[in-house]
C-alpha cells in the first residue's frame, strides 16, 4: 500500500468531518476500555503478568539470534521450511514461488498485519492468484480495497449499510430483494461465500501472534475460527511473521496470552488459540502437506540496539489505539498506512521513513495513557519524543516552530527570565480575559483557537500564588 | 535466501553489541530446557469439584453450554437429547476416538472421520479442559481430526472430568508428560494444538457480537465422570 502519511493534515480533516466514522469511533472507544478494565480487575495477577510479559520479550530481543536459529531448527525437524526475508519484496516473491510451485489458483488468508505491511494481496492478484481474506472485517475491506483502520477491528469505520452495499456490489448472485439490513444477515452471507473458498483453496496463508522457539510452532489467535479453516483445509500452510514474534517456550506463550485478549477486547481469552507445528504427521486425518514460515525483517533489525528497540515487544493488541485521544478523534486511516494509533506513530516512521511519516510523532498529546495500558509496557510517549527530537536535529520541522522552540529553550534555561516573561504574560492575559474567562482567538495560537477556546489564566503564576500564600496550602 | 539469513543474523549480532543485556546463549538455552512456569493466576488453584464448577461457570460465560454426566455410555443419549432440544437434525460426524461408544442406543445417524462441507454436527474429544477460562484443549491425531472442531455449525465436545485442570500450565504439563521428559518436541507436540474458549464469534460489523462467524455457532460441552475407553 502506498502510504499517505504525508497527507496527515488532510486525512485528519476528512476524518473529523465524517459522521459515520465519528459514530463508530465513539462506540469503539467507549466499549473496549471498559471491558479491558473489567477483565484486568478480575485478575489480581494482571499487573504482574504484564511485568513478566515485558521481561520475556526483553530476554528474547537480547538473544534473538539464538532463538531464531532454534526456531528454524525445530521447524526443519518437523519437515517444514523457514524462509528468511530481509524486506517486503523478498517475502512476496517467496510466497509467490511456493504458490506457483504447487500451482495454486486461490489462497485463503487469515488476518495478518504483516500481510498488510508487505501488501501481499495486491501482489498475488497481479500475478494471477486470487487471495481471499477470511476474517470478516478484513474480507469487507478487501472487497472495498481499503486498508484496515484498526489492528483487531479492521472494518470498524464502516456502518452496516456500507457493508450491505459492498456485498451487493461484490456478490453478483445476490437476489436484489435479499435483505441485508441486520448484521446477522451480513455475517451469514459472508459465512456462506467464504465456506466455498475455504474448502476450495490451494494454499492457506496466516500470520502469527507468536513463534515458539522450543517447539517450532506458530501461534494463531482469532475469535472467528477463520485461521483454523485457513491452515487445516488447503494442501499448503504458509505463515508470514516478523522476526520479533519469537517467544522461548509454551509457558512463556501462556503468559503473553493471558495479557493479550484482556488488553485487546477485554475477553479473558480469545475463542481460538492455535499452535501449528510443521506439516501433517503420518496417520493424521487432516492438516496441510507442506508448512512454510516466512521470517520477515523489513526494518526490524534497524531498531535493535536503538532507543526504539522496545517497540519490538509489541503484540498488536490495539489497546493503545482504543485509549488514545488522537486515535479516538481521527480513526486509523488518517495515519496513512497499515498501522495506526500510538504504536503506529512510533512504528510507521521506522518502516517507511521519517520524511513520509513526519506528522505522526506529533499526533500525540503525550498524555501517557497508551503506555499505562500497554500489556508489554512499551514506553510509547518516550519514543514519540525521540522521533520529535530526531526531527529537530535533522531540521525537518518548520523553521518557525524550530525558532520558537529555540527561544523557549533559552527562556526556560534562565529561570529569572522565564519568571519575568511568564508573570507579565499571565497578568496581561488574565486582565484581557477577565470578562469571558476564555479566548476565542489568540495571536500565534490559531491552531488551538480555531477548534476550541483557550481558557483565560487567573492572572498570577503558580510561583506568585505560592509566595503570597507563604508556601502553605490554601 | 541464504544471503538474507546471514544478513539478518549478522545484523542481529552486531546490534547485540550495543545492548546492555547479557549475550551469553547458555542463559537462553537453559531457559528452553527448564521451560519454567511464570506467574500462574491463583484462580484455578482449586480441588477437583471446585475446579469443575469454575470450568462450567467460565465456559457458560463465553456462551458454551455444559452438562455433566456420570458414565461414558450415557454420552450418545446426551448428544441425542441436545440435538433434539436445539432442533438440529440427528446426523453427526464423530472423531474416530468416539466410534466405539454405544451409538446404536440412539436414532442418531453416525459417521466418523474428518469434517467435510456439509457436516452440520461434529462430536469431538478434548485432550484437556482448563478451568481458569473455561477452555477446551484439543489436538490433531489419527483419532482426533482438527477440522471437526471448526467446520460444522454445531460442535459437541466430550471432556473427562479428570482431565479438567486449573490452568494452562497444567494442560501443557500433561502434553509434555506424553513425551516422558524428552526435550525433543516431536515426542510431545502434536501438529495442531487448539485452545477453544466458547463458540466462534465476530464483532466486526458495527461491534455487534454475533456467534458462528466461521467456526461453530454452538459449543456444547459434555463433562463425563468416567474415563473414555
Amino acid at each position: 500500500m502506498k502510504p499517505t502519511s504525508h497527507n496527515f493534515r488532510d486525512n485528519t480533516n476528512a476524518a473529523l468531518a465524517n459522521p459515520t466514522l465519528q459514530a463508530a469511533l465513539g462506540k469503539l472507544t467507549r466499549g473496549f476500555p471498559v471491558k479491558r478494565l473489567e477483565a484486568a480487575a478480575r485478575l489480581p495477577e494482571f499487573e504482574g503478568l504484564r511485568d513478566q510479559a515485558r521481561d520475556i520479550k526483553n530476554h528474547v530481543l537480547a538473544n534473538l539470534d539464538f532463538y531464531l536459529e532454534q526456531f528454524e531448527a525445530r521447524v526443519t525437524n518437523w519437515g517444514g521450511e523457514v524462509h528468511w526475508a530481509k524486506d517486503a519484496d523478498e517475502a512476496r516473491q517467496q510466497i509467490l514461488d511456493i504458490c506457483r510451485r504447487v500451482d495454486a489458483k486461490t489462497v485463503t488468508k487469515s488476518k495478518s498485519m504483516i500481510g498488510e505491511e508487505i501488501a501481499i494481496n495486491e501482489f498475488l492478484e497481479n500475478n494471477g492468484i486470487e487471495p481471499i481474506e477470511t476474517d470478516l472485517g478484513e474480507y469487507i475491506i478487501q472487497l472495498r480495497k481499503e486498508p484496515p483502520s484498526h489492528i483487531i477491528a479492521p472494518a470498524i469505520h464502516l456502518s452496516k449499510e456500507q457493508v450491505a452495499e459492498t456485498f451487493f456490489e461484490a456478490h453478483k448472485d445476490l437476489p436484489e430483494d435479499r435483505s441485508l439490513e441486520e448484521p446477522r444477515a451480513l455475517l451469514e452471507e459472508a459465512r456462506e461465500k467464504l465456506r466455498e473458498k475455504f474448502i476450495g483453496a490451494d494454499v492457506g496463508l496466516t500470520g502469527a501472534n507468536m513463534l515458539i522457539a522450543e517447539t517450532g510452532s506458530n501461534v494463531l489467535v482469532t475469535n472467528e475460527g477463520n485461521a483454523d479453516l485457513t491452515y487445516s483445509l488447503p494442501r499448503v500452510h504458509i505463515v508470514i511473521a516478523s522476526l520479533e514474534k519469537i517467544v522461548p517456550t509454551l509457558e512463556d506463550a501462556a503468559t503473553i496470552l493471558r495479557v493479550l485478549a484482556r488488553s485487546a477486547t477485554g475477553q479473558e481469552m480469545s475463542v481460538y488459540t492455535t499452535f501449528c507445528s510443521g506439516p501433517k504427521r503420518p496417520g493424521d486425518l487432516d492438516g496441510p502437506d507442506e508448512y512454510h514460515v516466512i521470517l520477515l525483517d523489513n526494518g526490524r533489525t534497524d531498531l535493535l540496539g536503538t532507543e526504539f528497540q522496545e517497540m519490538l515487544r509489541c503484540i498488536r493488541c490495539g489497546a493503545c489505539l482504543n485509549h488514545c485521544p488522537i486515535y479516538k478523534s481521527i480513526g486509523g486511516h488518517a495515519y496513512g498506512w497499515v498501522y495506526s494509533g500510538p504504536m503506529g506513530a512510533v512504528l510507521i516512521p521506522s518502516l517507511i521513513g521519517l520524511d513520509e511519516a513526519s506528522h505522526l510523532p506529533n499526533a500525540s498529546t503525550l498524555c501517557g495513557k497508551c503506555e499505562s495500558v500497554c500489556p508489554m509496557r512499551i514506553p510509547l510517549p518516550r519514543m514519540l519524543r525521540a522521533w520529535r527530537r530526531q526531527q529537530f536535529v535533522r531540521k525537518q520541522s518548520s523553521s518557525l516552530s524550530r525558532f520558537a522552540l529555540t527561544l523557549w529553550a533559552r527562556m526556560v534555561k534562565t529561570p529569572a527570565l522565564y519568571r519575568f516573561v511568564n508573570r507579565h504574560a499571565m497578568r496581561i492575559l488574565g486582565r484581557l480575559g477577565r470578562k469571558s474567562g476564555r479566548f476565542a482567538w489568540l495571536p500565534l495560537a490559531g491552531g488551538w483557537t480555531s477548534r476550541r477556546d483557550f481558557p483565560a489564566p487567573p492572572g498570577k503564576t503558580f510561583m506568585d500564588l505560592y509566595r503570597d500564600g507563604k508556601g502553605r496550602a490554601p | 535466501m541464504t544471503g538474507s539469513r546471514q544478513y539478518i543474523l549478522e545484523r542481529v549480532r552486531s546490534a547485540k553489541k550495543d545492548m546492555l543485556a547479557s549475550t551469553d546463549t547458555t542463559v537462553a538455552d537453559n531457559r528452553l530446557q527448564a521451560h519454567a512456569t511464570n506467574l500462574i493466576p491463583k484462580r484455578g488453584n482449586l480441588n477437583k469439584d471446585a475446579r469443575i464448577t469454575l470450568f462450567i461457570k467460565e465456559a457458560e460465560k463465553v456462551n458454551s453450554s455444559v452438562v455433566r454426566i456420570g458414565a461414558v455410555d450415557q454420552i450418545p443419549q446426551e448428544v441425542a437429547r441436545f440435538l433434539k432440544e436445539a432442533n438440529i437434525p440427528p446426523k453427526i460426524k464423530l472423531a474416530p476416538k468416539l466410534k466405539n461408544l454405544p451409538w446404536s442406543t440412539t436414532l442418531l445417524e453416525v459417521a466418523s472421520g474428518i469434517a467435510v462441507g456439509d457436516d452440520a454436527v461434529g462430536v469431538t474429544s478434548a485432550f484437556a479442559g482448563v478451568a481458569e477460562t473455561g477452555t477446551l484443549v484439543t489436538h490433531s491425531g489419527p483419532e482426533t481430526p482438527t477440522t471437526l472442531n471448526f467446520l460444522p455449525l454445531t460442535n459437541i465436545a466430550i471432556i473427562e472430568a479428570g482431565k479438567i485442570y486449573g490452568d494452562y500450565e497444567q494442560a501443557i504439563a500433561q502434553l509434555r508428560a506424553q513425551g516422558q521428559g524428552s526435550r525433543d518436541p516431536r515426542e510431545y507436540m502434536p501438529r495442531t494444538l487448539n485452545f477453544i474458549t466458547g463458540p466462534s464469534r465476530s464483532a466486526d460489523i458495527e461491534q455487534t457480537l454475533l456467534l458462528g462467524a466461521h467456526g461453530p455457532q454452538r459449543l456444547h460441552i459434555i463433562i463425563v465422570d468416567d474415563e473414555l475407553p
